[in-house]
């Protein structure tokens, strides 16, 4: 480690970095602008120069900006150095002769990273007496707010946008001190990032837009860990409250799943909490008066889960606790998973292979790091928006590393490298169903149907393991394809896998394992990782409990059955037929949810359940990171009740068990360790309920917040007593302990001086590291370092069409898919008219074009939508929206008629 | 003994001085504009509310007892959609006074606000918007602002160069 000096004193840091770095490690506050830790340095802004001297001797010293310059060991800098800081402050005396007098109505103010820096560097009067510069805005859709004239120049917007998420439609324009950022004319901001805008820009130029119809100040937030929802990737999340309702969501920083970003869907998809559709009342139906109370709910309760067969649905959406107190309250033998047979299957073949296949399954920084991925049927831009920018790293910072390898340029050095990168490109090849997004970074794109994607992944890891079969019959282009991938795979080092449950396709996740093992047994690192369909699909998947199939079946041999379901529509993962049938069998049913759904809605009971936002609860992603997610505030109404809470209750109901069945999560995850030797570690990632620092709780609200003796004085002028779950070591108040919380506790972003979310740094051990005492959740797969004996042998055939049908596939798409992210206004905007596509070919055939309204018949469903015609599908293959709202559960891969 | 005489004697003379206390409430003591007495939300020389739920009151206010929630209308004119006083709370320092960047909360020289119950002393904005701009006249806010609210145009305000036109080099 190099030891550099900084104002005299000597300090310790990571060789390798630059002296920005170095100084906001070691706690030093230095201000910045364009420089951001995922971005690199480009010194754009000179807010950062410090002075840097030659020797001892040398008492003037040269002005420097600190991100431009290495780390050198024994270089002698100042920071209080009176030149550097004069420099620093009339940097900013510069930028705010243009900035407008608006921080009042901006809704950066409070967290504003421009406001930090004025203040840090001492720039308090404007004695610039002319006038400031104007420019117009533009409409940027939904999701982000531009105003234009809070503009500093720094260029992270762009930088952001276009190298690091690959967006094209965002630009810098004009010339001079004219240069403006934004689009070339109104219009939605393509990119499915483009919330992340509002947290790189240091001004209030980009703000979120759904935060401004319910405006409140960071101050005023009630906030809590929490982690996002709406898929696998599980990307951390801080979630804030005010008056009742969830207003913001903002990325939470964890060095080896999400980083510095979330997608669109993660931070708009939060305002289902706040809906008019959510389930506020316990609801009894057929009484005269059907909204009931707790009592009158639990004496009915009472003799409906008494005396009868008890079966209970689990769901992927819920947390591990509220499924376990499920399985727990009915019985493992009458405990169902809620999904159909055939995701059961794929779902379960993937646990197997990631508990016993013995490979490691790669979190999303292992997949940026990877110099060699490829994707295998899965979708990855529309079912794991954020993975598919960790491959998109990977594809950018591979060239990036080699060249560093042979010139001595620092990664930080985001423009030099650049340059001397150019066009070069990590290896990725995206074997897809259809076109997407990520085509554009990837070196070899093959698109066809699940089959042929696995027949050419079988003859990847042919030619990678010769032993292994090569499926017979394969077109001489894609042998040459197949050469090609396995080439580029032996080249690499670090191989990531990527396939999924999203194809439908059981085949796929085979194909993908064998490419993974044959590259392991190569001697490279190889990775496999799995996207699967709902946040805690893999904590449900892991409970191994039967299909929702195989209640159905049981059901229809007994009667007097009383059935429970866990937040789950069934109408989602099962034909329509199916649940109907299942439905009107049981004798009652009891459904338990927070949204109104077609399944709530023929339930005889509804029992309202908290959102992610109202639990404590944990979920585990595709890598089997087990996270816990923290309360971020308590439902008005005492009805609204986490799942898990409402199934030890009714616990207590049932005949021969005493009361007093309450627990803290945390002991519900060691009972749950007990019973699933597979979830073992679980429990050390919720912080017990009693947990303390030096006595204290953690406060949810920070130090500044306000209104505590007014918010509620409409309704009575004393205030209560502060809420109080009991469930973690947090508190509804702004009481407690002030120091930094331990990692896996950060309930917002705000050291002294450094209001703005970028005061991230003073949490993290390095600048881009993990943070401090260890980053949060717990693996579950690592516990396994057995290597299986198995390889995988049956190839499919090769895809043929047929006459009068068509193979149904998915398509997903990032807004419209998630089953809660609609709720959200915004996203349902952005969410496009469902479809059926269809190849050229098959529409010339059928005497359709874009537009016309085409039949699906399965052997369950029928239904009409228009039709879209594409160029990147074969002929015999009908695309159907996956997901959708509206749209009725569908086999994928199963053989359809379609009528014009 | 001789201080007692001293002590009767000036008592004798204070007989004859002006009384410093009046018989309120039939009669009133003169109070100065900057007396810190009741709040009163206030209007820009428009007649346009001045509040823009900034927030910046509430978060002065050291025994935190405004509440308020903004909002915007149509031209992206941000006023609070309700705003809230406890008095009962209110020690009447001033702050949120000092901390306003409109001028919209101004403490006014009135104390006559007591009341038998409580309740009565939570304010709502009814309570307390007054059709003035009060102490400080001729301010308005989005005037000087640089966005554009529906009271001036990008570049029209008083501190402002017209908008840039991006397509242009010249400097
Ligand atoms: S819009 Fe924001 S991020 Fe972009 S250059 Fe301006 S201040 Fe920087
Ligand atoms: S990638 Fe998935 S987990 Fe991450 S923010 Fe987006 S929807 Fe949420
Ligand atoms: S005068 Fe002081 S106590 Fe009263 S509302 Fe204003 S800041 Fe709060
Ligand atoms: S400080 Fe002034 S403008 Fe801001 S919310 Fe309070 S009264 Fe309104
Ligand atoms: S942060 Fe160093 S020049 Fe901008």
């Amino acid at each position: 480690m190099p030891t550099i000096i900084i104002d005299n004193i000597p300090y310790q840091v990571k060789a390798g970095s630059n002296l920005l770095e170095a100084c906001l490690g070691v706690g030093i506050d230095l201000p910045y602008f364009c420089w951001h830790p995922a971005l690199g340095s480009v010194g754009a802004c000179r807010q950062c120069a410090v002075k840097v001297f030659k020797d001892e001797q040398d008492n003037s010293g040269r002005l420097v900006m600190s991100c431009m310059e290495a780390i050198k060991d024994g270089i002698r800098i100042s920071v209080q150095d009176k030149g550097a800081k004069a420099f620093r402050e009339q940097v900013i005396e510069w930028l705010m002769t243009n900035h407008p007098h608006d921080c009042p109505v901006c809704d950066e103010g409070g967290s504003c990273h421009l406001q930090d820096m004025t203040v840090m560097t001492g720039h308090d009067y404007r004695r610039f007496k002319y006038k400031k510069r104007t420019y117009v805005n533009q409409y940027l859709g939904p999701l982000v707010h531009h105003e234009m004239n809070r503009c500093i120049q720094c260029y992270r917007c762009v930088r952001y946008y276009r190298d690091y998420a690959g967006g094209h439609d965002l630009n810098v324009f004009g010339a001079h001190n004219h240069v403006y950022f934004g689009r070339e004319k109104d219009g939605i901001l393509e990119s499915p990032f483009s919330g992340n805008l509002a947290e790189v820009c240091p001004t209030g130029v980009f703000t979120d837009k759904t935060l401004k119809q319910h405006y409140t100040r960071k101050w005023d937030l009630t906030s809590a860990p929490s982690v996002c929802q709406q898929c696998s990737v599980g990307c951390n999340i801080l979630a804030g409250e005010r008056y009742g309702q969830l207003r913001n969501v903002l990325n939470r920083y964890h060095s080896e799943v999400n980083g510095y970003f979330i997608c669109d869907r993660g931070r708009f998809g939060y305002e289902h909490v706040n809906n008019v559709n959510r389930i506020r009342q316990p609801i009894i139906r057929n009484l005269t008066v059907e909204a009931v109370d707790e009592t009158t709910l639990l004496t009915h309760l009472q003799q409906v889960i008494n005396n009868r067969n008890l079966i209970g649905i689990g769901s992927p959406r819920a947390s591990v606790e509220s499924n376990y107190s499920l399985m727990h309250l009915v019985g493992k033998e009458n405990y169902y998973s809620g999904i159909s047979e055939d995701a059961t299957f794929i779902e379960r073949k993937i646990v197997d292979i990631l508990e016993n296949g013995g490979i490691h399954t790669p979190s999303l920084k292992e997949i940026e790091n990877a110099d060699a991925v490829i994707v295998l049927g899965e979708d990855i831009w529309n079912t794991a928006p954020v993975m598919a920018l960790s491959v998109r790293q990977s594809v950018m910072k591979t060239a990036a590393r080699e060249a560093m390898t042979q010139i001595s340029t620092p990664a930080w050095n985001d423009a030099a490298v650049r340059e001397r990168v150019q066009e070069d490109r990590g290896y990725f090849a995206n074997l897809a169903i259809t076109e997407s997004p990520v085509d554009e970074w990837s070196t070899h794109t093959y698109h066809s149907v699940p089959d042929n994607i696995a027949r050419l992944a079988f003859a990847i890891a042919s030619k990678l393991r010769p032993e292994l079969p090569l499926p017979e019959g394969m077109p001489e282009a894609d042998l040459q394809l197949a050469e090609r991938v396995a080439g580029a795979l032996e080249n690499a080092k670090h191989v990531v896998v990527i396939s999924g449950s999203g194809p439908g396709s059981e085949t796929l996740v085979r194909a993908a394992y064998n490419i993974a093992r044959a590259v392991q047994e190569k001697g490279k690192t190889a990775g496999l990782a799995f996207v699967l369909p709902e946040s805690n699909s893999m904590g449900a998947a892991m409970m191994k409990a039967p299909s929702f199939d195989k209640a159905l079946q049981r059901i229809r041999k007994e009667n007097n059955t009383t059935v429970i379901i866990l937040e789950n529509d069934l109408y989602r993962y099962n034909s329509t037929t199916d649940v109907d049938q299942f439905l009107d069998t049981c004798k009652s049913i009891i459904a338990i949810d927070s949204l109104n759904t077609l399944t709530t809605g023929k339930a005889h009971v509804l029992v309202p359940a908290a959102t992610f936002a109202e639990s404590d609860g944990t979920s585990i992603n595709y890598e089997g990171r087990a996270q816990h997610y923290y309360q971020v505030f308590m439902p008005a109404n005492p009805c609204i009740k986490e799942s898990w809470k409402w199934l030890w209750k009714m616990k207590s109901l049932m005949a021969g068990s005493a009361n007093g069945q309450e627990h803290h999560p945390d002991e519900i995850l060691k009972q749950i360790e007990s019973s699933y030797p597979q979830f073992t570690g679980i429990s050390a990632s919720a912080a017990p309920a009693d947990f303390r620092i030096y006595g204290q709780l953690l406060p949810r609200e920070p130090h500044r917040y306000s209104g505590r003796t007014a918010m509620l004085a409409n309704i009575g002028v004393s205030e209560p007593k502060p809420l109080d779950d009991g469930d973690s070591p947090f508190t509804f108040t702004m009481e407690g302990y002030q120091g930094l919380p331990p990692a896996p506790l950060i309930p917002f972003y705000w050291r002294p001086g450094w209001n703005s979310v970028q005061a991230l740094n003073k949490y993290q051990q390095e600048i881009g590291g993990p943070l401090r005492g260890g980053d949060p959740g717990i693996r579950l797969f690592d516990r396994n370092d057995k290597v299986a004996s198995w390889w995988f042998n049956d190839t499919p055939e090769a895809f043929a069409g047929r006459t009068g049908k068509w193979l149904l596939l998915p398509q997903y798409h990032v807004f419209g898919s998630a089953e809660m992210s609609r709720w959200s206004a915004a996203l349902d905007f952005l969410t496009p008219q469902p479809c059926i596509s269809i190849s050229q070919q098959d529409a010339a055939q059928l005497g359709v074009s874009e537009g016309h309204m085409l039949t699906i018949e399965t052997d369950k469903e029928r239904f009409s939508l228009p039709v879209a015609v594409r160029s990147d599908l074969v002929q015999g293959v009908v695309l159907a929206p996956a997901g959708f709202q509206s749209i009725p559960s569908l086999a994928w891969g199963t053989w359809i008629k379609i009528m014009a | 003994m001789l201080s007692n005489l001293r002590t009767m004697w000036l008592v004798f003379v204070h007989l004859f001085k002006k009384k410093a206390t009046v018989q309120y409430p039939e009669e009133k003591n003169t109070l100065r504009p900057r007396w810190r007495g009741r709040i009163v939300l206030t209007k820009d020389p428009d007649g346009g509310e001045r509040c823009v739920g900034c927030y910046l009151c509430a978060a002065a206010c050291p025994v935190d007892c405004i509440a308020l929630q903004a909002t915007e209308d149509k031209d992206g004119r941000r006023y609070p959609e309700f705003f809230r006083i406890n008095f009962s709370r209110c020690i009447f320092c001033g702050y949120c006074e000092e901390a306003c960047p409109t001028y919209a909360i101004q403490l006014i020289p009135d104390f006559e606000m007591a009341e038998y119950n409580r309740q009565n002393l939570v304010f709502e904005k009814e309570d307390l918007l007054i059709d003035s701009q009060g102490k400080y006249p001729g301010y308005n806010f989005y005037k000087v602002a640089g966005m554009d609210a529906g009271v001036k145009k990008k570049g029209e305000g008083e501190n402002e160069e017209p908008p840039v036109d991006i397509y242009s080099l010249l400097p």
